[in-house]
């Protein structure tokens, strides 16, 4: 058996073990509908510009409108996104990926 | 002095500074680890401040500002939409990418791909996608140089635009990625640096209050409300739906352009681990998401200091309301004196802008081509390292030659379209081929280059019969008409059919590859045998 059959082989087993088809779950389970959120809600935001420009017109406080505060929400959601999925990353992924690297990289050694 | 003077010198500091790090860059750099991606040895908050550096052009820059000033609201569903972009990048791409990729876009697509198709698909696209970005880079540094220095001669711009390449080519061919991530970094502080100065000026010059900053932009503007909401420019109510289906448009391209562009890709390689890729993109999304809320400041603070009339009469898309706030403000708060040291220092930080982005630019275009084209494609994998970067060097030489020469042939066309074209084309080419290879288990090479081919051809066909190139006042070719496609962004239309192309290309061809994919798929998520730092 040549080494990359052997190393081929390790992936195999590695994909099918629970370990890292739990990995795989918390990963896209927080990624997929996250992603799906954010588009759906900056879509939403392009969407009001273009139709809703009576609604967008509100003034809030002074000068200040609802276009500028739902532009400014946009900055606050993705800022919250980014820092939310780090810790996600950190606490739920990192632990398992770096288990599953070592053992791997003990096997193909 | 004159400003002029004054950002000249300005600007030759900067270069001397750049040029230092560029010498000591190649010193470093002696394996195709090196040249292409640093040693893979930044860290993750200077990659942060790189790829801030490489993303945020003169486009974003003085465009959004300009837009601004003059249509108001507007301007910032650009910013908007380049900002939220990253969070694609920074949950889908980025550290997947890192695990499995080495050195350009295609190394993830060739994983378990026949290679020779699937790298010449995506050589072609990284080619096409730096180039459009790059040429608007460089007709832009023409206009610039007569906003600010006040050269207005065809032959003075030119000579501008040749200044601009060489020293790209320079930071390239000499510097490779060690050297273009530093003048990145120098750069994004420069900019950051500059745009928060003259911000907190116009702030403190209404007194801390937005409200009223608005209204004085409103009131300036003699556009009054509408100033304050969407539809000055992108969307207008006498565009009717085309108009507003043409914003979905931009949008779409905007958002999902980002993680698809080969220059920002590629800064994923140049960090240790993936950990750092995660890193450097929250980074990245601070530092760029900070950038863009004082863009706002600027533009709407141009509107009310300089006043929307004076902004258009300097230039008409608006290009020099960030140098002109900077001015009137530097006047407000210091005399004539600060007047002219601000805007020589918003100029010269506007030079340094342009060449940090060309040399990203440049970088992933020769890299394509040296390792996707040439060591793959042509040679069959049979080549040397060093003959490798040797090619590369060249390649980056003759592309920013060719970019010299369109920039120059280009001058005073209306190409800033291009810069939305590059983010559609990658939004439809380069996003589902990525997206596909890391997520489906069944994707092929025949989706692969269907994604790529079908995205970048519907998405160039569309925008070739659209408004921006014949058939309207503002169109590249003005006296002709051969427009048949309403919208001038083809994202609405071409990105569904990339995502499309990959599907039924991928369902049409046998091939299927579990092994190939397990292994993408475990290297992916846990970083096993994922490429290592240099070590020097």
């Amino acid at each position: 058996m040549t080494t990359q059959e052997h190393d081929a082989s390790v992936y195999e087993e590695v994909q099918r073990s629970s370990e890292f088809q739990e990995l795989k779950r918390r990963f896209r389970r927080w990624t997929f509908p996250m992603t799906v959120a954010f588009l759906v809600w900056y879509l939403l935001y392009v969407v009001l510009s273009g139709w809703a420009r009576d609604f967008m017109a509100i003034e809030l406080l002074g000068n200040i409108n609802v276009a500028l505060v739902f532009g400014l929400l946009q900055f606050v959601s993705t800022f919250w996104i980014a820092w939310a999925y780090a810790r996600h990353a950190e606490k739920k992924l990192d632990p398992i990926a770096d288990k599953l690297r070592h053992e791997v990289e003990e096997k193909t050694r | 002095m004159s400003s002029q003077a004054l950002s000249t010198i300005l600007f030759l500091a900067f270069v001397a500074l750049t040029l230092g790090i560029t010498f000591w860059a190649s010193r470093q750099t002696k394996t195709a680890a090196d040249y292409y991606a640093g040693g893979r040895s930044f860290s993750g908050a200077q990659n942060g401040l790189a790829i801030g550096g490489d993303y945020m052009s003169a486009a974003s820059f003085l465009g959004i500002a300009g837009i601004i000033a003059l249509s108001g609201y507007d301007g910032f569903l650009y910013s908007i939409g380049f900002l939220v972009a990253w969070l694609v990048a920074l949950l889908l791409v980025a550290e997947l990418m890192r695990n499995s990729g080495k050195f350009t876009m295609a190394d993830v697509l060739a994983f378990r791909m026949s290679p020779r198709p699937v790298r010449t698909a995506a050589g072609v696209s990284t080619i096409t996608v730096s180039i459009f970005y790059l040429l608007a880079q460089m007709v832009g540094a023409g206009a610039l140089v007569g906003l600010l220095l006040g050269v207005t001669s065809p032959a003075g711009k030119a000579w501008t635009i040749v200044g601009v390449g060489a020293l790209m080519i320079v930071y390239v061919v000499f510097g490779g990625m060690k050297g273009t991530t530093w003048v990145q970094i120098v750069k994004a502080v420069l900019l950051m640096g500059g745009a928060a100065l003259i911000t907190l000026l116009a702030l403190a010059h209404f007194g801390f209050n937005l409200s009223s900053l608005l209204g004085e932009a409103a009131a300036q503007s003699g556009k009054g409300g509408n100033f304050l909401i969407p539809g000055l420019k992108y969307g207008t109510e006498a565009q009717g739906l085309a108009g507003k289906l043409d914003l979905i448009s931009l949008g779409l391209a905007l958002v999902l352009g980002t993680a698809g562009l080969p220059h920002i890709l590629i800064r994923f390689y140049t960090v240790p681990t993936a950990k750092d890729a995660r890193k450097s993109v929250l980074w990245g999304i601070g530092i760029i998401g900070t950038f863009y809320l004082l863009t706002l400041v600027l533009g709407f603070g141009a509107a009310a200091l300089v006043g929307s009339k004076t902004i258009a009469a300097a230039d008409k898309a608006g290009n020099t309301a960030a140098p002109l706030l900077a001015q009137a403000i530097g006047q407000t708060f210091l005399g004539d004196v600060g007047g002219t040291i601000l805007l020589a220092l918003i100029g010269a930080v506007a030079f340094a802008t342009i060449l940090a982005v060309v040399a990203g630019l440049t970088l992933a275009s020769s890299s394509s081509f040296a390792h996707d084209l040439y060591a793959h494609v042509f040679k069959r994998g049979n080549v040397t390292e060093r003959e490798e970067v040797l090619v590369a060097r060249v390649s980056a030489f003759v592309i920013g030659a060719v970019s010299i020469g369109l920039g120059i042939l280009a001058q005073g066309q209306n190409v800033a379209f291009l810069v939305a074209l590059a983010f559609a084309v990658a939004a439809s080419g380069n996003l589902p081929a990525i997206l596909y290879s890391l997520f489906w288990k069944r994707f092929n090479t025949a989706g692969a280059v269907a994604a790529i081919y079908g995205g970048l051809v519907s998405a160039l066909v569309l925008v070739i019969f659209s408004p921006v190139v014949s058939g309207s006042e503002t169109a590249l070719f003005k006296d002709a008409d051969f427009a048949w496609f309403p919208l001038s962004n083809p994202g609405i239309i071409s990105i569904p059919l990339g995502f499309l192309c990959g599907w039924l290309g991928t369902v049409m061809s046998k091939e299927y590859n579990a092994a190939k994919y397990a292994e993408i798929e475990v290297r992916s998520l846990t970083g096993v045998g994922a490429e290592k730092a240099v070590k020097h």
